[in-house]
């Protein structure tokens, strides 16, 4: 059995290698927001209250480019939709918490944190203090990604857009499927939502990451069903 | 009102984090949905992985020997085998750059 810290500590290391994209692309989120014109505190604030890269940069971007805010906040919304399925994924593994520490936990609910946490309580399923794994991997993601937008925000346009620091997501969650390439279920998963993403991404608000991962999951009903 | 814009879409942000968490109680999920919820990252991820490499910044497909898709082939590879998250970022960045500043 581990301890509370250990599993904090075990959180943190398991998110450290991705902060090799994380920083980058915090750093090119703040960049952006203070190149397209808006404020230092706004763009900043961003980090805090909506902490989600993609979409704080989607958001910045729409105002920027004269879209309604109505259209601009749909958009956040669809784009972060897909932690409705980390949530759903999660709940299994929190489900002893109060609410109180539920509603807090969730806060640092992010993509890079659900994998990581998601692949050690596959592991380790009856240790008593699971949450904690989540806290350490949540909450470094959270402090590193304040961090790199505040230095992409004090950097500004010193940040060179074509080395193309943006490269570093795809590959980071790269780095988090790519095992999975070992099972044919899985591929077929994989194929059907990434295909999935490139024929529906012109559709309306962003909605291809959530329309492909649904599609994807579908596929994956199937191939359990046939699996039986 | 881009202030007030930020605040709903961050309150709607963490309802999306929460809800599933804290208000939907797991045992209305039945087991067939929970088998399928081990398939969410393999569902949810490449819908970042495939627009990241293969549409560029204007919304537009790439070619097929743009260089990303040369740095997400030897990020594959270096991960799969490697197993390392790290050599699987850095091999994919450094291949990218060393197509667009060398060669």
């Amino acid at each position: 059995m581990f301890t509370k810290k250990q599993l904090l500590t075990k959180g943190l290391l398991s998110v450290a290698p991705h902060m090799f994209s994380v920083i980058p692309f915090g750093i090119v989120c703040g960049a952006i927001g203070i190149e397209l014109g808006f404020s230092p505190i706004l763009v900043y604030a961003m980090s805090i209250i909506i902490f989600g890269g993609a979409s704080q940069i989607v958001f910045l971007q729409l105002l920027s480019g004269g879209a309604s805010a109505l259209i601009a906040i749909t958009s956040v919304g669809v784009i972060n939709s897909r932690h409705l399925l980390y949530g759903a994924v999660l709940s299994e593994y929190l489900e002893k918490l109060s609410f109180a520490k539920k509603l807090l936990i969730s806060y640092l609910v992010v993509d890079q944190g659900f994998a990581e946490s998601n692949k050690f309580f596959q592991k380790n399923r009856n240790e008593p203090y699971l949450h904690y794994h989540l806290l350490g991997s949540g909450g470094t993601l959270w402090i590193f990604w304040q961090l790199s937008t505040l230095s992409g925000i004090i950097l500004g346009s010193f940040v060179p857009e074509e080395i193309g620091l943006k490269f570093a997501v795809p590959l980071t969650f790269i780095a988090i499927v790519v095992q999975d390439l070992k099972k044919l279920d899985h591929v077929i998963v994989m194929i059907t939502c990434g295909l999935s993403s490139l024929l529906f991404f012109d559709a309306p608000f962003k909605s291809y990451i959530i329309i492909s991962p649904i599609i994807a999951l579908f596929v994956a009903a199937l191939v359990l069903r046939l699996k039986k | 009102m881009t202030w007030s814009s930020i605040i709903i879409a961050g309150i709607i942000t963490y309802f999306t984090r929460m809800t599933m968490v804290a208000l939907v109680d797991r045992d209305l999920l039945g087991e067939k949905i929970k088998a399928v919820l081990a398939y969410v990252p393999s569902a949810v991820f490449p819908a970042i992985i495939f627009p990241g490499v293969f549409i560029n910044d204007y919304g537009t497909f790439i070619e097929m020997n743009d260089p990303k898709i040369f740095g997400a082939i030897v990020a594959i590879l270096v991960g799969y085998f490697s197993r390392n998250v790290i050599a699987t970022i850095l091999s994919g960045l450094f291949s990218y750059w060393i197509i667009i500043f060398l060669l």
